[in-house]
């Protein structure tokens, strides 16, 4: 039973590294893989090169880091919460809050009239809204979970501010021009590019909080396994405890909204992919399993996307269906139970 | 008196039992009185729905009690923090798991929680009490299965094991041979009561199998529609309270052979 999985890790982190790199020396325009092992250390004597690898790649490896092992975390977090094996940020609504807020930005401005037009085109606006939707959903999430006990009631209003996002971006739609539409659906198809370091930081740090608090969160996340009356027997703190994990699941998966767009079925897919390769159920092996995991799929999904060779960049959130719809189906056809 | 008090371990005065809601309480027993001594085996019994449920689901400070006290170890329970009261009574619930995905081990580890760190480490000696609590119920060859493999009664077992490892003075369990065939009923009755033996635990359990508990118990609770009676399972036969627990219409308890049969 004393299983540690440092084998896996090692593997798990390799792998990752490999990930990295290989995501970094793809791209539109072919660099040889030896100068991009030259651009990272800055002693590449192409400028050009240097810069696509440093301002461009590099951000884009991280985002996708970032945002492949946090929402892996935030559905691993959610899973063991809400007792469902289907739930994930999206299913709590903290993803459709974001969307509500970018719809109203950027769709909303036709309505609104043109004193924020200007304001909307800038990047800023969409990651203030996006934040403030999530965080929105967050605060009637957590008023609800403090009225309604049963937590299956709480999955079902994430699914309603699903519905609603859904039914004011289809009002808005119709008040908006073409431009503005094709605008949301591009932040809809979801972006791991574009990010400035500076954005970068400002990512992480946020990005840094919540994970800090999912580990805090290692030992309540054990005890829930055994269900809220067990886990109060142990000497959990109920409330405290859903309340630290609501909160570092909705800072996680609230930033990665913000500035990657709504990203779909990593959250869900990969800590089912993980339970297949560590067969324990204990979070302090599965949160840095789910990270590592999430943050190679991400890569791999992102490598995937930008076609390497061509122009193309096809949208991150249909390789991530396309990966994580299948994944999902084919656990549930195998284990004819989805189980976490 | 005072020899008393220092055997006894959980004891109700004047306790009501019921729920409460902002607008209205509803009461589903009331001036309920025992006291239990240490190192015994008691069994609840009573009717469906008499508040069974409900009187473990206050002694184990799930839900607030409507009026009166509980004192565990001389300490009341409404003053007694969550985790002081993880050390000092485990539970063995009927609700399913959360997760069936856990190995027996780890759900025996749970057990641990109130003694280890932040992250949950588990030290030497706690991981000699797990396996200590394996070996008093038999399931140390089970360890590594996966909770979705065993069959009801081992699962029971694992829960046993698990309230063992919480190392607590009490063990509360709720109806733990529901769902279990006639040999597994009594097999886990007697497990307890082996157990109260070995390791010198309180073990209050609920249960409809009222013959296995008057043959095993040193004290039962009867909870009947009027009054709520705890005593030695002889004193409780030939004072006929037993008779008074259903309705006459179809079963009569038999004091000779200490069990029910259908009336002809």
């Amino acid at each position: 039973m004393k299983t540690n999985y440092t084998y896996q890790f090692i593997i798990l982190a390799v792998i990752l590294l490999f990930c990295f790199v290989l995501n970094i020396s793809l791209g539109s325009i072919s660099i040889p893989f030896s100068e991009v092992l030259k651009s990272l250390c800055s002693t590449t004597d192409n400028d050009t090169w240097q810069i696509i690898i440093m301002e461009f790649r590099l951000p884009k490896a991280l985002t996708a880091i970032m945002v492949g092992s946090g929402l892996g975390i935030s559905g691993l977090l959610m899973q063991t919460l809400f007792r469902n094996p289907l739930a994930g940020p999206f299913v709590l609504g903290i993803s459709s809050g974001a969307s509500l807020g970018v719809a109203i930005v950027i769709l909303g401005s036709g309505l609104f009239g043109g004193l924020f037009a200007t304001a909307l085109i800038a990047k800023w606006s969409i990651v203030i809204a996006a934040s403030l939707g999530s965080f929105l959903v967050l605060l009637a999430v957590l008023a609800v979970s403090n009225k309604v006990r049963d937590t299956m009631a709480i999955l079902i209003i994430g699914l309603m501010f699903g519905s609603i996002t859904s039914a004011v971006v289809s009002v808005l739609s119709y008040f908006s021009s073409a431009e503005q539409l094709q605008q949301y659906v591009f932040w809809g198809f979801g972006s791991l590019s574009n990010l400035s370091w500076y954005e970068l930081l400002i990512f992480f740090i946020i990005y840094a909080i919540g994970l800090l608090l999912s580990i805090a969160s290692i030992k309540g996340l054990n005890s829930l396994l055994l269900g809220d009356n067990y886990a109060k027997s142990l000497g959990l703190n109920l409330k405290q405890s859903r309340l630290i994990i609501i909160l570092a699941t909705s800072l996680i998966a609230g930033t990665i909204t913000a500035f990657s767009g709504p990203i779909a079925f990593i959250g869900l897919a990969i800590p089912h992919l993980t339970r297949q390769l560590f067969k324990t159920t204990n979070h302090k092996i599965l949160l840095p399993a789910v990270f590592l995991f999430g943050a190679i799929v991400m890569l791999i999904c992102d490598s995937i996307a930008q076609v390497p060779g061509s122009d193309y960049t096809l949208p991150i959130n249909a390789i991530t269906a396309l990966v994580g719809a299948p994944v999902v189906i084919w656990l549930l056809v195998k284990q004819r139970k989805m189980m976490f | 008196m005072k020899k008393e008090t220092s055997h006894s371990i959980l004891k109700a005065h004047q306790l009501s039992i019921g729920y409460k809601t902002k607008k209205a309480e509803t009461l589903i027993a009331s001036n309920i009185n025992f006291e239990l001594q240490k190192g015994q085996l008691i069994g609840l019994v009573g009717a469906n729905g008499i508040g069974k449920s409900t009187l473990l689901r206050t002694l184990i400070k799930v839900q607030p009690e409507l009026s009166g006290s509980i004192y565990l170890k001389d300490k009341e329970l409404k003053t007694t923090s969550i985790s002081e009261l993880a050390k000092q009574l485990s539970i063995v619930l009927t609700e399913p798991l959360t997760s069936k995905n856990l190995s027996v081990f780890e759900l025996v580890s749970l057990g641990r929680h109130p003694y280890t760190n932040w992250i949950g480490n588990l030290t030497e000696s706690d991981t000699t009490i797990i396996n200590n609590a394996l070996t008093l119920v038999n399931i140390s060859e089970l360890k590594d299965k996966k909770c979705y493999e065993l069959s009801d009664g081992q699962l029971q077992k694992v829960m046993i094991a698990r309230a063992l490892a919480q190392d607590t003075d009490v063990i509360v369990l709720d109806e733990p041979t529901s769902h279990l065939d006639m040999y597994h009923k009594a097999y886990i009755l007697k497990l307890l009561q082996k157990l109260t033996k070995e390791t010198g635990k309180t073990i209050l359990f609920s249960s409809h199998e009222i013959d296995l508990a008057i043959q095993l118990c040193d004290t039962m609770i009867v909870m009947t529609k009027d009054h709520v009676v705890c005593d030695q399972p002889c004193n409780l036969i030939s004072k006929g309270i037993f008779n008074s627990l259903f309705p006459k219409d179809l079963i009569v308890f038999d004091e000779i052979t200490g069990s029910f049969r259908v009336t002809k």
